[in-house]
């Protein structure tokens, strides 16, 4: 391969990067996908224009293999053929060598739709109006479920009995756009008989096998390109693009390219998964919580992609970091008529760890204990069983952590303050924590039973080593820190060590980039691969060495009852927000933000301090900015960057941040994942910083300035307990 | 239409639709392709080059508005001492994630240092945040690159 060994991001640095937008290819075709006007509906009829020569239109009929997607299930069509499940679900693929050209014959496709009444809302999706969207055939009970699950720990009844008060509240969540600055795009070309995808994606395996399986063939190939930026959302939707686009070039053997406009990307891409809470909780006479009762209802949008997995995070990392000794959870992923939801950063735990944290918030002051305190009296320590009955593996410094950030921060005495401050004032101070954890790899034992994951050093004559993984650096750092921890295990300089091109091709399939696997799976295998090197290293000879993925003895799972260790090992952290309301407009700013974080050893610590920032700031957005809503129709109301507001420089202060070293066994140099933790709990601590502002209970996220000014000048009863839905029904 | 401007210092010509996104011009015409497309729309800035000493969204400028001005890309500043003060900079504290939005973060970097009165002066945070207003990144947080900026400042005396 013909990667040579440059610093770290200089070709980014130096806009020598070649996006996939960048790219030039000989007799490149563009491409536009077509795309439903509605969000339920029959296909009647599809009527096309005449074409001019060298223009093309593909649609379900012309898939020499099979008309599915394959993600966990196959149940997403490449082209909708008979029906269509959501307003933007792609019908047809047109191509050309003018995207003017292709854009007026679009305007004369003419699709005739025999309509049916949408569902937009797990609400209206167990109504089954006009029968259901998925699982048409299965009993009344199941029906447009994904997927859904329960899960006991304890014994619920006898929790209650103990219970001296009783509180019950709903809390929801919004959508979340991931916004990776550069949209999402793919090329394909033919090449030695192979169609060849190139794209900005994450897991360059999951297209490779999603393509041949649209194609009926294994003749194919996926290269990850230059990936602006990702957070998920490139984790499934790239399967959408070249599912599409490997039928053309299949065809027409000849180089395509096809790049979403941005306004396509908002409007249709995957999105963060709205989450309904119902929390019914026992508090005991000595203020301790002895039962809880959590229903989960997730929208997962027409597809279920990858919604099961982020309904078992859910499910599984429920209680968050704290010991509840009698728990029941009742999750459920509801088939709506709007865009699938996917993987975003956090999958599922940014959702969990605001309802949980803002519910513990309400309790503790209704109580009138203080929040984090109250918190603190529940947290799990390295003797307690998990919400699935694991022993902790490893030491849990959780109470360590609490003290150092709430000394940093000096959170007790602000928020003794804040409580007491006078209301009347222009401005209103406040502060709120959340404490959050992440599970890192698969769901389960998903690595073992799944994924198998498999890494490769190949060495030269001249010693170099280029490391040949499937894992992508879409900006987090792993062309960085992959070859840190082999050059540290081989004992070798690191500019002897390189990352090779994530290229079906050429690396074996050591699992896609996602659920925090990267390092503590994949970085593991890595340094075990480069130690095995080690003891063969023969100087100035080439020889490669492979190692496979193989549990640790204490990971156990069930993944029918959901018994054991969740996930192989689990990160965790804690934010402090500290704000002031401008109390006329409700518009806060951000004057502290304060974070600590457990992810057993960091290897490079600027590398981590990138993740921290960018998921703490991206989590700040979706607790404060970032407001996605369906109009009636099923289309974002949202259409582009000016309505769907990302923080800038000026919207966050400087991040006051820490690490706790406390090295997990089974981590390459004891590190485990770290990537999505530091987004989940920045939206909770964010709203629990006005809460203590403004002195009012919040329900639901994104708290926007409007948010806050209907809870300070609103009607006085109802709006404080809305939910998402409710609000946007509002609106 | 024939427009002329002055790209990193030379002058050029193109034909083009005068209404035509300078964005478009200069990546399509002049392989000028630092400058990304993230938005259409001005809002996320990737697309910012210099234009007569001020920061501009190319995709929002027709190419009839850069006639006779002077414009400076990334590639007309990343191999000349200051852009490299920037750059080192910003791999330095590694303010660089996806690397996206990073060629209009240099620029913006590169217009605020060069514009102070007095090349000693380092820019307060406030001041830095301010510069960088314009130019959205999803990936850092904007952290390390503040930082980047009062590493450049700090090493702007050695090029100037």
């Amino acid at each position: 391969m013909d990667r040579v060994n440059i610093p770290f991001k200089w070709q980014e640095a130096t806009g020598r990067a070649q996006f996939i937008s960048d790219r030039h290819f000989d007799n490149m075709l563009e491409a536009r996908l077509f795309r439903s006007t509605c969000a339920r509906a029959k296909i009647l009829d599809i009527k096309l224009p005449k074409l001019p020569a060298g223009y093309f239109i593909f649609g379900a009929k012309d898939i020499p293999g099979r008309n599915e997607l394959l993600m966990v299930q196959s149940d997403w069509p490449v082209f909708a053929d008979t029906e269509v499940r959501y307003l933007g679900e792609i019908i047809l693929l047109l191509v050309g060598p003018d995207l003017k050209v292709i854009d007026s014959l679009a305007k004369l496709i003419h699709v005739e739709y025999q309509r049916l009444t949408p569902a937009f809302t797990p609400q209206d999706s167990q109504q089954l109006i006009q029968g259901a969207i998925h699982n048409q055939d299965a009993v009344d009970d199941q029906k447009n479920k994904f997927d859904s699950h329960k899960l006991n720990k304890g014994d619920l009844d006898a929790g209650f009995s103990q219970a001296v008060q009783i509180f019950e509240e709903s809390i929801s969540t919004g959508y979340q756009e991931h916004m990776y600055l550069e949209t999402q795009g793919i090329a394909g070309y033919y090449k030695d008989g192979k169609v060849v995808i190139e794209g900005s994606m994450q897991c360059p395996w999951y297209v490779h096998h999603c393509i041949s399986i649209v194609l009926g063939s294994e003749d194919v190939r996926v290269i990850q390109a230059p990936t602006g930026g990702a957070f998920g959302g490139k984790e499934d939707y790239p399967d959408v693009l070249a599912g599409a686009l490997c039928v053309a070039v299949q065809q027409l053997k000849q180089p395509i390219r096809l790049v979403l406009s941005r306004s396509e990307d908002i409007a249709f891409t995957t999105k963060r998964h709205p989450i309904n809470f119902h929390y019914r909780t026992g508090v005991d006479s000595q203020g301790k919580i002895v039962a809880m009762d959590v229903k989960v209802d997730i929208n997962a949008g027409a597809y279920l992609s990858l919604s099961g997995i982020v309904l078992q995070r859910a499910i599984t990392t429920c209680t968050n970091v704290y010991d509840i000794p009698n728990a029941a959870v009742e999750a459920t992923a509801w088939a709506t008529n709007t865009v699938p939801c996917g993987a975003f950063r956090g999958f599922g735990s940014p959702q969990t760890c605001f309802g949980i944290e803002t519910h513990l918030n309400h309790i503790a002051n209704k109580l009138g204990l203080d929040a984090a305190e109250f918190k603190r009296t529940h947290l799990l320590t390295t003797q307690s069983k998990t919400l699935t009955g694991a022993a902790i593996f490893g030491d849990l410094v959780l109470e360590k952590m609490y003290a150092e950030i709430c000394e940093s921060s000096d959170y007790h005495a602000k928020i003794q303050a804040y409580r007491q401050q006078a209301r009347t004032g222009d401005k209103l101070s406040g502060i709120g924590m959340a404490l959050f954890q992440h599970g890192c790899g698969f769901a389960g034992d998903l690595e073992d039973t799944l994924v198998k994951a498999v890494v490769r050093l190949v060495k030269d004559a001249n010693d170099e080593i280029e490391i040949q993984v499937s894992n992508t650096d879409m900006g987090q750092g792993l062309s960085l820190t992959f070859c840190q921890i082999v050059a540290d295990a081989l004992q070798r300089p690191l500019s002897s060590v390189r990352l090779g091109v994530a290229d079906t091709e050429h690396v074996p399939d050591s699992g896609p980039t996602v659920a925090s696997r990267s390092i503590v799976i994949v970085g593991y295998l890595l340094e075990r691969a480069a130690k095995k090197l080690t003891d063969i290293w023969l100087g100035g000879t080439a020889q490669s060495v492979e190692e496979r993925y193989s549990k640790p003895d204490y990971h156990q799972w069930d993944q029918q009852t959901f018994k054991g260790n969740a996930y192989q090992t689990t990160s965790y952290g804690i934010n402090v927000v500290e704000l002031e309301v401008d109390s006329a407009t409700g518009v806060s700013e951000i004057t502290g933000l304060w974070a600590i974080y457990d992810v057993g050893h960091v290897i490079d610590e600027a590398v981590f301090k990138g993740q921290i920032d960018g998921g703490f700031v991206q989590a700040l957005g979706y607790g404060g900015l970032e407001v996605m809503t369906l109009d009636s129709e099923g289309r974002f109301q949202q259409t582009n960057m000016a309505d769907y507001v990302i923080p800038t420089a000026l919207d966050v202060p400087k991040i006051h941040s820490s690490v706790v070293d406390n090295p997990y066994q089974y981590g390459p140099q004891g590190a485990k994942g770290g990537g999505e933790l530091t987004h989940n709990g920045g939206a909770a601590a964010y709203c629990a910083a006005i809460e203590c502002a403004i002195n009012h209970p919040i329900n639901a996220i994104p708290v926007t300035p409007e948010v806050v000014c209907s809870l300070l000048y609103g009607k006085e009863d109802g709006v404080a307990f809305m939910t998402q839905q409710e609000q946007d029904h509002e609106n | 239409m024939k427009i002329s401007f002055k790209l990193n210092g030379k002058l050029v010509s193109v034909d083009v639709d005068p209404l035509q996104p300078l964005l478009t011009t200069l990546r399509d015409e002049l392989h000028m392709q630092a400058a990304k497309q993230g938005c259409g729309e001005g809002e996320c800035g990737s697309c910012s080059v210099i234009m007569n000493n001020v920061m501009v969204n190319t995709c929002l400028i027709p190419t009839i508005q850069a006639k006779g001005a002077a414009l400076v890309t990334l590639e007309g500043l990343r191999d000349t001492p200051k852009g490299k003060c920037v750059i080192n900079a910003l791999l330095e504290a590694k303010g660089v994630q996806c690397g996206f939005c990073t060629p209009s973060m240099v620029l913006a970097l590169y217009h605020l240092l060069d514009n102070r009165t007095y090349a000693n002066i380092t820019p307060t945070e406030v001041q830095i945040r301010q510069a960088l207003a314009g130019n959205l990144c999803r990936c850092t947080g904007y952290g390390m690159i503040v930082e980047a900026a009062k590493i450049a400042a700090n090493n702007w005396e050695e090029v100037w």
